[in-house]
């Protein structure tokens, strides 16, 4: 397959960036994304030119360090899909291909198309844990937790902090990143005791690291690759008032 | 013998010579402690934030030290043990099947074929079952079943159901816990946390661990980070294979520059081959991705009767299919370790049986299971992989069988360490899959996970307080002659890997590194193999050194750089993984010499030459190496060839 690769070149966070076009003439429909964007690199590095930089690490979908804006979709067209497991055969022969990074006031570009996502690391550090200190946990089945609420829990904390729902936002938001983590620690018995403290101090540092607010346009979870669903912004809506409210 | 010196033998003199069962408390209970209000005073450095490293740091800065943590990806919740996906053991019993500490010390020893120690592995078992606890406490959502209670399945290995999973993502939701702790004491102040910034080196002062060089992967910048003591929890070495499911950026260098600043490095040639992963795809695969072993609890593995039989599966009748696992193993069937289900995978595709492309693939079939079971109970169960694997093959395994094949997947070799799991170099201590402490020749299923995380929350603490309370330490500052020559050190080499401005670059070389250690030192060794590859490899390195091109300067990101760094570690690493491997002419666990098997093609040990851990000291770059040997002793479970038939 032949395609043309239009990608965000930007050599610094304080240098302006361009669209550059490459061809890659050789692709492979087995290939991975990520794949397509080494076998670049390789040529561009023994043509004496500066390879395209990108974060990546896992490349099975779950370490979430990946993550390019395709075509104006994050992470690509196929949904419930990283950037590194999607595969070339999502495109075809003769495809002119746009590569941009995340964009949003709050993930700056560091070069081409890695940017710096550590406000998501903060958002989880304002309380996004449940204080149980190493040697203090009780047996693990002095408390039952109902499967359902266990699945619940599980279906929120499958998030990969990748960011795709911050980049898909109109408004920058992240508020699907938020919500999944109250979601996943305010749902478990063993998150209630901080259940008000925790919504309160996420959504805090949520708003001082500069993402927008939320209109529930849906574009998040239309972009996240594990599915978080929007019931998880309204589950942080909920949890917010009922923590403003100071009921316990 | 000159691939290697021999030096004097090796023990550890750590743990107490008490019963099995006394000896982890006897050792907490000789520990020294430091005094709660002094902690603060002592600050601890500890590189990388998986399992073991992100459990240690929470731990150690819960505990009152100061601790510098670095990881070189951009969020410590990246580390590589995110991708683990079965399960994690515990002797919890909650079957009431008959399993206990002593039985899953039992099968640990004898899944790692008799070349694990036993203190370590008894005190791994006892620790399993306060893991567990404790990442309940923490929110980590465990499956349950619909009483509330925990779920547990069996795995490859085993006879009872003590692994606990969330989903296939277990290992996932376990990082997510540790990363959470160690968020909380991040903001608290306890964890000086420095993300993209990647170990350069070991800083050894009057012989101890004192500090390491680091690089901001960002800027560029080369800086010093002193303390009074090391913690490496940098996970292991697998992509010195180039294709490995580790992820891209997982390297050795960490524990290759300690190595060379006096660490010893033990049992090289253990090497985890995974039998569930998907065959590659073509000439440009970079990395390989595992479909955890957990499907072979419900999948059968089997291939076509006939050689370069090329029908489809669905036209192949039962007749004409050979459940091969099942046919030679009647009593594990499926569930055999990995290590022999890998090597009868391989020796399936070598009689010309294997599917897919070059024939390098087996059958994991799920028919029976959704005819049994049913799709959704199936699609509950494994869902998430289910959705892996068509994404990556464009396949249906509700509909089409998974062809799966064997790859590179966990190291059990990695830096020596005592029962303190404190290495040769006093003051850095390995943890996790970095050392090679609990594991032996062979790594059960869900055990990688239950050791990162007992080193790093319940092991490595009290014995760092211990070396903490023990030892006197002089002030140490940047000044320091050995900090100065050991960041001149590091600084000359990434400017020599810039210099160079050769015709191949970083991923060549370390594709054909990968090859060779693939093709002589994978599945199955040789010494006329091992011979060819250490006559092969010190040519490639000093081509590497001639001819590699990296671009772009050190003064600001630049990833080609960060790999030629660590391919550079890589190409010396894999002489020494040869000269191991050669050295020990028998085969155990992961290790498979050729010259050393039953009649049935079964690993033949040989525990009157090599019952001992194979602990190398670094002979110099291309030098010997020199072998010190910590003869291993089973005084619980006896030394027996491993029979899963």
């Amino acid at each position: 397959m032949k395609l043309t690769l239009r990608i965000w070149r930007q050599a610094g966070p304080a240098e302006p960036g361009r669209m550059v076009a490459y061809e890659v003439p050789d692709a492979n429909p087995d290939m991975s994304f990520l794949e397509l964007l080494d076998v670049l690199n390789e040529r561009l590095t023994l043509e004496g030119e500066d390879p395209v930089t990108f974060d990546h690490d896992c490349r099975e979908g779950i370490c979430g360090s990946c993550g390019v804006v395709i075509n104006g979709q994050a992470h690509g067209p196929r949904a419930l899909t990283t950037t590194c497991q999607l595969h070339v055969r999502s495109f075809s022969d003769g495809d002119v291909i746009d590569i941009e990074p995340w964009r949003s006031v709050a993930f700056g570009v560091l070069k081409d198309l890695m940017v710096d996502r550590s406000g998501l690391d903060r958002i989880i550090q304002a309380g996004g844990y449940i204080s149980a200190p190493t040697g203090s946990a009780p047996e693990a089945h002095s408390t039952p937790v109902p499967k359902p609420i266990a699945d619940t829990a599980f279906d929120n904390a499958t998030c990969i902090g990748c960011g795709a729902c911050v980049a898909a936002c109109p408004n920058g938001s992240a508020m699907l990143f938020t919500s999944a983590k109250v979601a996943h620690l305010n749902s478990l018995p063993q998150g209630a005791p901080e259940r008000a403290s925790r919504v309160l101090n996420l959504v805090e540092a949520m708003d001082a690291e500069g993402f927008g607010g939320c209109t529930n346009t849906g574009e998040c979870t239309n972009a996240c690759p594990k599915g978080i669903p929007m019931d998880s912004i309204a589950t942080l809506n909920r949890e917010y008032l009922r923590a403003s409210l100071g009921r316990k | 013998m000159s691939f290697y010196k021999l030096g004097d033998d090796i023990a550890d003199t750590t743990a107490p010579d008490v019963p099995i069962e006394q000896r982890w408390d006897k050792r907490r209970f000789d520990a020294k402690l430091v005094n709660p209000a002094n902690r603060r005073r002592h600050s601890v450095i500890v590189v990388g934030t998986g399992l073991a490293g992100g459990a240690a740091g929470a731990t150690l800065a819960e505990q009152g030290y100061h601790v510098i943590q670095f990881c070189y990806q951009d969020s410590p919740r990246r580390a590589h043990s995110i991708a683990a996906q079965g399960g994690i053991n515990a002797a919890k019993n909650y079957r009431n099947d008959g399993d206990s500490v002593y039985r899953l010390f039992y099968d640990t020893v004898k899944g790692g074929d008799f070349r694990s120690r036993e203190s370590n592995v008894y005190r791994l078992a006892q620790t399993s079952t306060q893991i567990i606890d404790q990442c309940v406490a923490q929110g980590v959502p465990f499956a349950r079943e619909y009483g509330g209670l925990l779920d547990t399945r069996s795995f490859g290995g085993v006879q009872v159901a003590r692994t606990f999973y969330a989903r296939g993502q277990t290992g996932q939701q376990l990082l997510i816990g540790a990363y959470q702790a160690l968020s909380r004491q991040i903001d608290a102040g306890g964890v000086e946390m420095h993300a993209r910034t990647e170990m350069l080196d070991l800083i050894v002062i009057d012989g101890r661990a004192r500090g390491i060089v680091a690089r901001d992967l960002i800027t560029g910048e080369i800086s010093t980070y002193l303390a009074d003591a090391v913690v490496l929890a940098t996970g292991g070495y697998g992509n010195v294979f180039y294709l490995s499911t580790n992820a891209k950026n997982s390297n050795a260098s960490a524990i290759w520059r300690a190595h060379r600043r006096g660490a010893y490095f033990a049992n090289p040639c253990y090497t985890q081959i995974h039998p569930t992963c998907i065959p590659r795809s073509g000439d440009h695969q970079s990395k390989l991705t595992l479909m955890s072993e957990s499907l072979r609890n419900d999948g059968r593995i089997w291939v076509p009767k006939n050689p370069g039989d090329t029908r489809s599966p669905d036209q192949i009748p039962e007749a004409d299919r050979d459940y091969y696992l099942e046919r030679i193993y009647p009593g594990f069937g499926n569930l055999v370790p990995r290590d022999i289900a890998s090597r009868a995978a391989k020796n399936q595709c070598d009689l010309g049986r294997g599917v897919g492309p070059g024939g390098l693939g087996v059958y994991l079939d799920f028919a029976d299971a959704i005819k049994r079971m049913g799709e959704p109970a199936v699609r509950e169960k494994y869902g998430n992989l289910f959705e892996m694997y068509d994404r990556i093959t464009g396949e249906d395994p509700y509909k089409v069988p998974m062809r799966i094949y064997p790859a590179i997947h966990y190291t059990m070799g990695g830096l020596w360490v005592d029962y303190d799991l404190q290495s040769t170099i006093p003051g850095c201590f390995v943890v996790g899959e970095a050392n090679f402490s609990d594991h032996g020749a062979n790594r059960l299923g869900a055990s990688a996970l239950m050791q990162g995380l007992a080193d790093g929350y319940f092991v490595l603490p009290p014995m760092l307080g211990n070396y903490i309370a023990s030892t006197k330490l002089d002030k140490v500052d940047a000044s320091h002659p050995e900090v100065t020559a050991t960041v001149a050190e590091a600084t000359g080499r990434l400017d020599r890997l810039l210099s160079i401005n050769g015709e191949r670059t970083v991923d060549s070389f370390h594709r054909e590194l990968g090859e060779i250690l693939w093709n002589e030192c994978g599945m199955a060794r040789t010494e006329d193999g091992l011979r060819k590859a250490l006559g092969r490899l010190p040519e490639l390195r000093e081509e590497f050194w001639r001819s590699v091109k990296v671009p772009g300067s050190g003064a600001n990101i630049n990833q080609s750089l960060e790999r030629a760094n660590r391919v550079s570690d890589f190409l010396e690493l894999g002489e020494l993984l040869c000269v191991d491997a050669l050295h020990r002419e028998e085969s155990c666990g992961g290790h498979f010499r050729v010259e050393s098997q039953t009649p049935d093609g079964e690993a033949r040990r040989d525990d009157d030459r090599f019952a001992y851990a194979a602990a190398w000291e670094f002979g110099g770059t291309g030098g010997a190496p020199i072998l010190h040997r910590e003869p291993l002793e089973f005084d619980y479970v006896h030394l027996a060839q491993r029979n899963y038939a």
